[in-house]
């Protein structure tokens, strides 16, 4: 817990954080989901949140965004409280979520769903600059938007915000459900995305994949932050973390 | 052929004309209320009023102001449609987290307002509102005599019925309506302000129901109670197309006035239930509707 508190402490040696989370709660209508999340994400960091099914993860992405009905606490983002404002303002503000269910529109065709973003921020990626990321998806331009396979809908999903010009990514579980193959060109996107300076909040189960390609990793536990690591102390802490993850 | 069945071809052309005519009043007004209900999930009951509304502000322009036809076909849907995205933002907004039962007492509430006040200030004989003057007179066809005007309406009403389609499914703009339409919190989380798109749907919808009524002015005489014979109707029409779907408002709408148009040639005592019939037999075989999605 002692990594935790320090939060400004870390902010002083290393930069005021792009992201601060502090006493984050939240709720899905009556039940409390999240109990006081508190993490930081410096600029151009990947991090993930590593956590058992519904300890609170995709749920803190969702606070963080302003989808989650009521909330409380502090979200600051570049040093503005985005805790009170309503979604849209947070992503005119350039944090983009790719939601774990992906949020394919299933009546627009995968040019429309692409293009669908507005952009909120000079510098986003070009259609051609994506299309060079994932070249499945220029195939499929004129298909529906959910008639693409389940790899193909993540790269859409992810592709689509990487136009907005937004820096701050917050990926659910891109992974989930995938073959290993496309689990692996995933991981070479997070890894292009982190040169290119993208902060990004990963959430995942696969511990394996996170530890390839974040920095910096948070366990959440019943709504929660419980615990930290970087990748490097991963290997001392991989019995802790099974714990954890009850893996 | 026509004479076999002891129907004169101006019978039977002048009924399918007025078919068409009616038909593209149905197309224009369900068009409306699909777009409506697609998105806000409101059942717009306010829908036949705000049509009467339009034929009301385009005579109000002329009485008062001495502002023509022209003016008030573009005058008439704006101001009814300003009205439309008061009421949205002032008392739709607040129950669109309720059932949709409370959205069509709501709009049904709003509706007889209006018409109770309308019939309260002018009276239920109806105002006359003369034909503009480019498009007095008609085109005798051979087979029947074809008046301007009402020729001039069924494709002004059409066109602006296809204009809405390639609005909604081939534009930007209309690729936020889709969107919307399906998940708007998503929509919502790339930086787009959903309320406020929900509020212009709402008045672009009421606008075409008024610019329906400017229209139908010259037509029909302008009256308090024209929406409300008109809107019952239309409901069935957007029930035997499916809700929320454009084209099969707009197919749907055309082609129940032609099917009207001809049961009055055929057998007349049948012509103002056929449509219910219709809508009864579609609901018994697809409950979705012609066009419809299955939720």
């Amino acid at each position: 817990m002692a990594e935790l508190a320090p939060t400004r402490d870390k902010g002083s040696r290393t930069g005021t954080p792009l992201l601060a989370v502090e006493g984050l709660e939240g709720w899905y209508g009556e039940s409390h989901v999240l109990h006081g999340v508190t993490f930081d994400v410096r600029e151009g960091e990947v991090v993930t949140l590593l956590g058992r099914n519904g300890a609170g993860k995709t749920t803190t992405l969702k606070a963080i965004m302003g989808v989650l009905g009521q909330r409380s606490g502090s979200v600051k983002f570049d040093g503005q409280e985005m805790i009170g404002l309503p979604s849209r303002a947070i992503a005119r503000a350039g944090i983009a979520i790719c939601p774990e269910e992906r949020g394919i529109f299933s009546s627009l065709s995968v040019e429309e769903n692409l293009l669908l973003p507005p952009q909120v921020k000079p510098g986003g990626m070009t259609v051609e600059q994506i299309y060079e990321l994932f070249p499945n998806l220029k195939e499929r331009l004129s298909s529906p938007g959910t008639k693409l396979s389940g790899g193909e809908q993540q790269m859409l999903a992810i592709g689509r915000i990487l136009r907005t010009g937004s820096k701050m990514l917050l990926l659910d579980e891109p992974t989930e459900g995938l073959a290993p193959v496309i689990v692996k060109q995933i991981g070479r996107t997070i890894a292009k995305l982190k040169k290119e300076g993208f902060t990004i909040v990963l959430v995942e189960q696969n511990f394996h994949f996170a530890s390839t390609v974040a920095d910096r990793h948070y366990v959440v536990e019943q709504g929660e932050v419980i615990d930290t690591f970087t990748s490097e102390e991963l290997e001392q802490n991989l019995d802790k973390l099974r714990a954890y993850l009850g893996v | 052929m026509f004479e076999s069945l002891g129907i004169s071809p101006q019978v039977f052309f002048g009924q399918l004309m007025l078919g068409f005519i009616n038909g593209s009043f149905y197309a224009i007004l369900s068009l409306g209320l699909s777009i409506i209900f697609g998105l806000l999930n409101i059942i717009n009951f306010t829908h036949g009023a705000q049509y009467m509304l339009g034929a009301f502000v385009a005579w109000m322009l002329l009485a008062y102001l001495g502002i023509g036809y022209w003016w008030a076909l573009l005058l008439a849907p704006i101001i009814v449609g300003v009205l439309g995205m008061i009421v949205e933002r002032v008392l739709i907004s607040r129950l669109y987290h309720l059932d949709h039962l409370y959205g069509l007492l709501l709009t049904f509430g709003l509706a007889l307002i209006l018409q109770g006040v309308l019939r309260n200030a002018y009276g239920v004989s109806g105002l006359p509102y003369s034909v503009p003057p480019q498009l007095t007179g008609g085109q005798n066809l051979g087979f029947m005599y074809l008046p301007n005007y009402r020729m001039w309406a069924a494709i002004v009403a059409l066109a602006v019925c296809l204009a809405t389609w390639f609005l909604i499914e081939k534009t930007r703009l209309g690729g936020y309506l889709r969107a919307a339409n399906e998940d708007p919190v998503m929509l919502g989380a790339f930086g787009i302000n959903v309320p406020r798109m929900l509020t212009l749907t709402y008045g672009f919808g009421v606008a075409l129901a008024a610019f329906a009524g400017v229209l139908a002015a010259p037509i029909y005489s302008v009256n308090p109670n024209m929406g409300a014979d008109l809107i019952i109707i239309v409901f069935a029409v957007v029930v035997i197309g499916g809700m929320g779907s454009i084209l099969g408002s707009i197919f749907t709408g055309l082609g129940l006035g032609l099917v009207e148009g001809l049961t009055k040639v055929v057998y007349p005592e049948a012509s103002s239930v056929v449509i219910f019939v219709i809508m009864a037999i579609v609901l018994l075989i697809k409950p979705a509707g012609l066009f419809g999605r299955t939720v």
